[in-house]
C-alpha cells in the first residue's frame, strides 16, 4: 500500500485583529479618525503578508510543524480540543487554504463532508442543484449523468426533483446534498462531525455509506469529538493540540490519553458561595462524577461502576428532602431518573449543614456514548415544592473497551441500544446423533 | 473504471510564493463547473420576475430613450448626421452588457465567499462566470439594435464581418476588470462602492453618448487606450458601415488583452490568500 497523504512540516499562520488605539483628546481622536483609511489599508493589506521571522503577538500559528503519513486505505481519526488546529488541517487538506510553511502531498481525489450542500442555490430545482453541486465537488457532467439515478434514490426526494430547492424542507435539502457528496467515490474521504442531521434512518444510511467507502479501500479521515465513534471507526488516531501533533498511535492509546488529559472537564460543576441554584433555605454547591477509584472524570469505563454526587447546603432546618438526578443520552432519551433511597434520611427533617448525596450506577448498565445529567431537589415536607432544577449540569462519556470482557464481547461494530447490560448467557448443545 | 472519470493524480499543496502561471489545464478540467455556474446565473437572474428576459431589452431601451431625449433633443449632440437614437442604441447595448457584467464579475468572489471557504476549485472560474452568463442578455438585447437599424433602414456592409471580433473584445473587457477587481474586492470591500460611481463616470469615458470625432487629435491616442472606446467604435463601424476607425480601436484592444493577461497573473497571486482574508 502506498502513501495517500504525506504532510511535511505543515504550518499555517493567521493574523489576529490588530489592537485598537485609544485617543485621549478630541483633537487627537479627530486626527486619528482622519487617518483611519491609511490605517485600514495597512491592516487589510497586512492580513496576508507576514514579515520574515515575525514573532508579533498578533500572529497565531494555527498549525505548526505538523508531519504525518497516511497509508492508502487507512481509517484515521483526528481529535483535539476546539482550537487545536483540526479545521485548519482539514482546510489545507481539501485545498481551500494554503499552508504558510511545509507541504502536503495527496494522492487521488479528496472529498470532504465539510462541503455538504455547498453551492446549493435556492432558486434552482433539485435536478439542477445535483449537477451544480456535483461539478463544484469536482465531478464531470458525464459522471453526474451516470450516477444521477443512484443519487436521487439515495436522497429520497424523487418526487420533488423539478421543484426549486427553496421549497424543500431542510431535511430534504440535507439528504439531497449528502447524496451528491456520498457518490463522489473519492480515494480519500474526510468526514467531519456533520452527520448529526436528518432522521435516524438517514443517519444510518450515511454511516453505512461511509463504511462502504472505507471497505472499498478508500482512505478515511474522521474528525469527531465523540470518542466512542472514533474508537469504533478508526484504527489509528492523531491527536492535535495547539496546532501540533501531540500523539499519533492506535485508536485506543490516543483516545485514553486524550480523555485522561481532559482539563476543562465536564465531570464537575462547582458553584461559588451563595451563587448556586436554590434559595435562602437550600442551595446546590456541587455536582460531580466519581469513578469507583475516587477520580473525578468524564470518561468512564463501561465495565466499572461510578457515582453521581450532589452536594448541597441546607441553610434553614426542618425540611424533608428528596434529591434526584436524571440521565439523558445524546439522542434526547431520558435513560433514567434516580431518587435518593438512603433509608437513614427517609422522612427525616434535615438540620443545617452540608450534605453529599451519592447515587452509584453499576458497571455494564449504560450503553456507550455521551450522557448529560439533570439534578432536581424536592421538598416533601412541610409542603411539596421543587427547590432547584438544573439541566445538563454535568456530562460524561461511557467508553466501551475492546478487550472482549464487556457486553459487546468480540463484536467490534456498531452496537445500538440505550443500555448494555451483561446478561447471563447460556448455550445448550445437543450433538447431532448419527 | 472507465475513462470518463476525472481523477487528479498526485497533488502537492504548499505555500505559493510570487507569481504563478495560470493553470489552464486545471480550468479545462473544471469546464463543466463553469458551464453549470453560467447556467445557474442565467436561470437565477430573472427568477420570479414577471417580465423575465424582457428586462434584457427594457433596460437598454429605457437608457436609449432617456439619453436620446437629453443628449439628442435637448443638448443636440452632433453625431455627423447619424440619427441620435441609432447612434446611441448601438453603443448603449454593448455598454449595458459591459457595465453590468463588470459589476457582477467584480463582486463574484465576495458573493460566492461561502463556497470559497468550503471547497476547492480554480477560483478564476468565478470572475469569468458573470461575463459569460450575461452574454445571454446581450444576445437578446441585440434585438433592440436590429430593430432600430431596420427602422432607420441601415444597409449592412462587409464591415459586419468584424462584429464577432468586437463581441470577443467586449467579452474580454469585463473579464479583465473582473479578474482585477474581484480579488481586490475580497480584500477591500471599498471596491463595491467605488465601482458604483465608476460606472457612472465610465459611460462618459467612451464615445457612447457623443462622437469620438469631438476628441482633439492630440488626445486621441490617450483617449483610445480605453478598451471601452475600442468596443464602441468597433460596434459602430461594424454595424453602420463606413471606414473602420482603427486608430480608435487598436490601442484599446492591446490594452484589453494586456489587462486580461496581467489580471490573470494578479489573480493567481491573490488566489492563495483569498480564503484567509474573507
Amino acid at each position: 500500500m502506498g502513501i495517500a497523504i504525506k504532510a511535511e512540516n505543515l504550518g499555517k499562520q493567521y493574523r489576529l485583529g490588530s489592537k485598537v488605539q485609544r485617543e485621549d483628546s478630541l483633537a487627537r481622536s479627530l486626527f486619528s479618525a482622519a487617518l483611519t483609511p491609511v490605517r485600514n489599508f495597512r491592516k487589510y493589506k497586512s492580513l496576508y503578508s507576514f514579515g520574515k521571522d515575525e514573532t508579533s503577538a498578533d500572529i497565531l500559528w494555527a498549525l505548526r510543524d505538523v508531519s504525518f503519513d497516511i497509508r492508502e486505505g487507512e481509517l484515521v481519526g483526528i481529535i483535539g480540543h476546539n482550537g487545536a488546529g483540526k479545521s485548519t488541517l482539514l482546510k489545507i487538506l481539501s485545498r481551500i487554504t494554503q499552508p504558510s510553511t511545509g507541504s502536503i502531498t495527496i494522492k487521488g481525489r479528496i472529498s470532504s463532508l465539510l462541503e455538504v450542500g455547498t453551492g446549493f442555490h435556492p432558486e434552482l430545482t433539485g435536478r439542477e442543484n445535483v449537477y451544480l453541486n456535483g461539478t463544484i465537488l469536482g465531478m464531470r457532467k458525464r459522471e453526474v449523468d451516470r450516477k444521477f439515478d443512484e443519487i436521487v434514490q439515495f436522497s429520497e426526494v424523487e418526487k420533488f426533483l423539478d421543484t426549486p430547492v427553496k421549497r424543500y424542507s431542510s431535511g430534504m435539502r440535507v439528504r439531497l446534498a449528502f447524496a451528491v457528496a456520498a457518490h463522489l467515490e473519492p480515494e480519500i474521504m474526510i468526514v467531519d462531525e456533520v452527520l448529526a442531521v436528518g432522521d435516524s434512518t438517514f443517519q444510518k444510511k450515511c454511516i453505512d455509506k461511509m463504511q462502504d467507502v472505507g471497505q472499498r479501500g478508500s482512505t478515511v479521515l474522521f474528525v469527531s469529538h465523540s470518542m466512542p465513534a472514533i474508537t469504533r471507526m478508526c484504527e489509528r488516531v492523531i491527536m492535535l493540540k495547539s496546532g501540533t501533533v501531540l500523539m499519533d498511535g492506535t485508536a485506543h492509546e490516543v483516545v485514553s490519553a486524550y480523555l485522561q488529559g481532559e482539563r476543562d472537564n465536564t465531570a464537575e460543576k462547582v458553584y461559588a458561595d451563595g451563587a448556586g441554584p436554590g434559595d435562602e433555605a437550600l442551595r446546590l454547591r456541587r455536582v460531580r462524577i466519581i469513578t469507583d477509584h475516587g477520580l473525578v472524570t468524564e470518561a468512564l469505563d463501561i465495565r466499572r461502576s461510578f457515582a453521581i454526587e450532589v452536594e448541597y447546603d441546607v441553610l434553614e432546618p426542618g425540611s424533608v428532602l428528596m434529591p434526584t438526578f436524571a440521565i439523558w443520552n445524546n439522542e434526547g432519551v431520558n435513560v433514567c431518573v434516580a431518587v435518593d433511597q438512603d433509608q437513614n434520611w427517609r422522612r427525616v427533617p434535615r438540620g443545617k449543614g452540608r450534605y453529599r448525596s451519592r447515587g452509584t450506577i453499576p458497571g455494564n448498565l449504560l450503553s456507550e456514548g455521551m450522557f448529560t445529567v439533570n439534578v432536581t431537589m424536592w421538598t416533601l415536607q412541610p409542603a411539596r415544592k421543587m427547590r432547584y432544577h438544573v439541566t445538563d449540569v454535568v456530562a460524561f462519556q461511557i467508553i466501551d473497551t475492546f478487550d472482549g470482557d464487556s457486553a459487546r464481547g468480540d463484536w467490534k461494530g456498531d452496537l445500538p441500544g440505550v443500555i448494555r447490560p451483561m446478561l447471563a448467557w447460556q448455550t445448550e448443545f445437543e450433538p447431532e446423533k448419527n | 473504471m472507465d475513462n470518463t472519470h476525472h481523477r487528479p493524480g498526485t497533488v502537492t499543496i504548499k505555500a505559493n510564493r510570487g507569481w504563478q502561471l495560470v493553470n489552464l489545464r486545471e480550468i479545462w478540467d473544471y469546464r463543466d463547473l463553469l458551464r453549470f455556474l453560467v447556467l445557474r446565473d442565467i436561470k437565477v437572474l430573472y427568477a420570479q420576475t414577471i417580465l423575465g428576459f424582457l428586462w434584457a431589452i427594457l433596460n437598454p431601451l429605457f437608457q436609449v430613450v432617456v439619453f436620446s431625449v437629453i443628449f439628442g433633443k435637448v443638448a443636440k449632440i452632433d453625431t455627423s448626421g447619424i440619427p441620435y437614437v441609432l447612434f446611441s442604441t448601438i453603443a448603449i447595448v454593448p455598454w449595458t452588457y459591459m457595465s453590468s457584467s463588470m459589476s457582477m464579475a467584480s463582486q463574484s468572489l465576495v458573493a460566492g465567499q461561502n463556497m470559497l471557504g468550503k471547497v476547492y476549485f480554480p477560483r478564476m472560474i468565478f470572475p469569468l462566470t458573470a461575463p459569460l452568463a450575461k452574454m445571454v442578455d446581450f444576445t437578446i438585447s441585440l434585438v433592440l439594435i436590429f430593430a432600430v437599424m431596420i427602422y432607420f433602414q441601415v444597409q449592412l456592409t462587409t464591415n459586419i464581418l468584424y462584429l464577432p471580433l468586437f463581441m470577443l473584445l467586449m467579452l474580454l473587457v469585463p473579464m479583465s476588470v473582473g479578474l482585477w477587481m474581484s480579488s481586490l474586492a475580497i480584500r477591500f470591500r471599498d471596491v463595491k462602492f467605488a465601482m458604483q460611481f465608476m460606472m457612472n463616470l465610465l459611460i462618459y469615458s467612451a464615445p457612447i453618448l457623443y462622437s469620438a470625432d469631438k476628441i482633439p487629435p492630440d488626445y486621441r491616442f490617450l483617449y483610445s487606450l480605453n478598451p471601452i472606446v475600442a468596443v464602441i467604435e468597433g460596434f459602430r463601424g461594424a454595424l453602420l458601415g463606413g471606414e473602420m476607425q482603427w486608430m480608435f480601436i487598436w490601442p484599446g484592444a492591446v490594452v484589453a488583452v494586456s489587462l486580461f493577461i496581467a489580471g490573470a497573473f494578479y489573480f493567481r497571486k491573490m488566489e492563495s490568500i483569498i480564503v484567509d482574508v474573507i
